[in-house]
């Protein structure tokens, strides 16, 4: 039933996107009519987006669509909100409930096509690692041979990790949980060496635990995840400024434009592709339709890639993840964005 | 001489000492044969297993002062987790300036049906107008804005609130929904009885998690680009719908235990249909099924909860919603018992609300 269900509902959507939904430009106006950027993000998931004590809806998928509406209206605060479950993120953004989806969700083959999503970059790179206890003194996943592991049962990270393992020739001991809390629980009390899941899982369970600074999470990433915002097919300029609203953060970043700096930046850069950037050389915000100093806007309210990255997941957070593949390209990271010119 | 005999009654005897106090009754109700014993031995064992270590975690041991995670002692619940997010789990995300006007609008209800519980109060009619037809348009007002408030849109109400607001609006829309659906049930006329027996079947078929679920994935979809409506509506609609189709079979049960013999003599009077059916039918067959109907209206509270899959914050999702912040990892056991504390106390005021109306309803058929 789930599968025929699921056929249709396919079937829906692709119709939706091919019939043409609006001609270019289209969502910028509405947006603009609005006032707002309608956000879907998710229904909680620790420094990706959740609520704080205030009601604040906060997190690295959330602080993105600030980014959007800074450089959408030069204002941060102008997005609204829409949480939604993993079933219905994609028909919400089909049907224009939400403008920018940007709900952790994996940028793959089929939902670029089939449910006819753009994927416009990628915010984080994750995928599935291994956390152990750091009694058992080891430094790589390669020396895990003959070790048990917590595992959710019937999941894709189970079937990642036996690949893993057979083709590294080495041996494990699942021991199954239903849920990820138990597992969880389980590997803290020593019922088995490890625990595998998705990185940004990871360092949220290691939270949860009495001491943390007893678990390490190991750098081995065994599977793909690039988690990002996505926009419906059938508006090329609103792709363009979600994507590019990443890549001017990315390239902030790269040239050392920080929310605390840019001002100094756009009265004293001399760097040609920072003058670019800020707006303080050419015309390029009219290209996207927007203001030309939208990127000063953008790193000025929300940051760059960099700080929004550490204030939500990173150093600044309780969640404590390192960059790793998501440190820049010149630094030994996967994040890269295409010249600003 | 005459002697006088007065008669001295002798005192009565009290009654042996094992079948009064507290030993007589332990005799009759816990010790009163061996398998009676070895069953309250075992209780008791339970009891002792189960009870200190959970008032250990829930009260002697728990940490209710502090603001932040690290102010709590393993071992015991955190309940300054439910005390830093008190206002969400009640309110959702309704702006905090603006929580007024919530309590006001409970306050309202809460005066408006003191009246009503009275038997022969002068302002039962008064006040059963006002929250028929009154405070409906007064609380939608008070929540959503207007007439001077500030708008607040249904997208930020959540928690408690928002739990009550589905139950209430379900019930509300339910109860006369299923009435008319079940006596359109038993209609003579063929074309309404097919379309009440169809849409009966058709509400009691599918689940309540696939109706909210059509509600709010399929629905867009099908509903011409741009325009949308409101998710709450939505769901709210789809509540409404399904509970009435189980109202309806519960009030069907009334309307058949009622004997022929009370239609016709509602008919031999010469009372019209909706007469007979607002004078005699009704309000012996509606008595008859209090039961029934408090049954339908305590799941129907429960069932609220399953909006989570549609992603609306009631009280059960703010809480899980909480348990995320990475501020507050850790605490769902916390989330989850508060939360069950939350629906039972309502669903046991529901069922001891029930139970008082049976007893001053009770006009013959009690047994």
């Amino acid at each position: 039933m789930t599968h025929s269900f699921r056929r249709t509902a396919g079937a829906a959507l692709a119709l939706l996107a091919t019939t043409g939904i609006a001609h270019a430009g289209a969502t910028l106006d509405a947006v603009k009519k609005n006032g707002f950027v309608k956000c879907g993000v998710s229904d909680g998931l620790p420094g990706f987006s959740y609520t704080d004590d205030k009601g604040n809806v906060v997190g690295i998928d959330a602080d993105f669509c600030r980014a959007v509406a800074a450089a959408v209206f030069g204002d941060a605060t102008k997005v609204k909100f829409t949480p939604l479950t993993a079933k219905e993120r994609f028909t919400a953004l089909q049907s224009g409930e939400v403008d920018v989806l940007s709900r952790n969700s994996t940028w793959t083959s089929s939902r670029d096509t089939a449910l006819g999503l753009n994927f416009a970059g990628v915010t984080y790179y994750d995928g599935q690692g291994f956390l152990v206890n750091k009694k058992l003194g080891v430094k790589s996943a390669k020396e895990l041979d003959g070790a048990s592991v917590c595992i959710q049962a019937g999941t894709t990270t189970e079937l990642n990790l036996a690949d893993y393992f057979r083709s590294n020739k080495m041996k494990f001991t699942p021991i199954t949980y239903d849920k990820s809390d138990e597992s969880a629980k389980a590997l803290e009390a020593g019922r088995c060496d490890f625990l595998t899941s998705d990185q940004s899982q990871l360092y949220a369970q290691r939270i949860k635990f009495a001491n943390p600074d007893e678990f390490v999470v190991l750098p081995e990433v065994i599977s793909k995840e690039p988690l990002g915002p996505a926009v419906r097919h059938g508006d090329d300029e609103w792709f363009d400024i979600v994507k590019w609203t990443l890549f001017a953060q990315l390239n902030a970043e790269e040239l050392g434009i920080t929310s605390k700096n840019v001002d100094e930046m756009v009265k004293s850069a001399t760097n040609p592709d920072a003058k670019r950037l800020l707006g303080t050389e050419g015309e390029r915000g009219k290209d996207f339709g927007l203001a030309n100093d939208w990127v000063v806007k953008v790193v000025k309210q929300v940051g760059n890639y960099g700080e929004m990255f550490e204030r939500n997941v990173g150093e600044g957070s309780a969640l404590k993840i390192k960059r790793g593949q998501n440190a820049l390209w010149n630094q030994g990271g996967l994040q890269y964005a295409p010249p600003f010119r | 001489m005459e002697t006088k005999t007065t008669f001295t009654p002798h005192p009565e005897l009290p009654p042996p000492a094992n079948t009064v106090g507290a030993v007589g009754w332990l005799r009759a109700n816990l010790f009163s044969s061996p398998a009676n014993s070895l069953l309250t031995l075992f209780a008791l064992y339970l009891l002792w297993l189960l009870l200190p270590p959970a008032l250990e975690w829930l009260l002697f041991k728990a940490t209710w002062s502090g603001t932040t995670r690290a102010d709590c002692a393993p071992g015991g619940a955190c309940w300054v987790f439910i005390k830093m997010r008190f206002g969400q789990f009640m309110y959702g995300f309704f702006p905090e300036p603006e929580r007024w006007r919530v309590n006001l609008a409970w306050i309202l209800a809460v005066l408006g049906i003191l009246p009503l519980l009275g038997k022969r109060n002068p302002l039962r009619l008064p006040a059963a107008v006002f929250m028929l037809f009154v405070y409906p348009l007064i609380a939608f007002v008070l929540f959503s804005g207007g007439f001077g408030l500030a708008p607040v849109e249904t997208s930020q109400w959540g928690g408690l609130m928002l739990t009550l607001v589905i139950a209430v609006v379900g019930i509300a829309g339910a109860l006369p929904g299923g009435i008319l659906l079940a006596l359109g049930r038993r209609s003579k006329m063929p074309v309404i009885k097919t379309i009440c027996v169809t849409f009966i079947e058709f509400w009691r078929g599918v689940p309540l998690i696939t109706v909210l679920f059509m509600s709010s994935v399929m629905l867009p979809l099908f509903l011409p680009e741009g325009m949308s409506f409101d998710k709450l509506l939505r769901a709210l609609i789809g509540v409404i719908l399904f509970q009435s189709a189980y109202m309806a079979e519960v009030v069907r049960g009334g309307l058949q235990a009622i004997p022929k013999g009370q239609y016709e003599a509602a008919d031999a009077l010469g009372l019209s249909y909706p007469k007979a059916m607002g004078l005699v039918i009704l309000p012996q067959a509606l008595k008859l099924v209090i039961p029934g109907i408090v049954n339908t209206l305590i799941a129907l509270f429960k069932d609220t909860s399953l909006v989570i899959i549609i992603g609306l914050f009631d009280l059960l999702n703010s809480i899980h919603a909480a348990t995320v912040d990475p501020n507050w990892l850790g605490m769902s056991t916390e989330g989850y018992v508060f939360a069950a504390l939350m629906f039972w106390l309502f669903c046991f005021g529901m069922s001891q609300y029930s139970q008082w109306l049976e007893r001053r309803l009770h006009t013959g058929h009690k047994r």
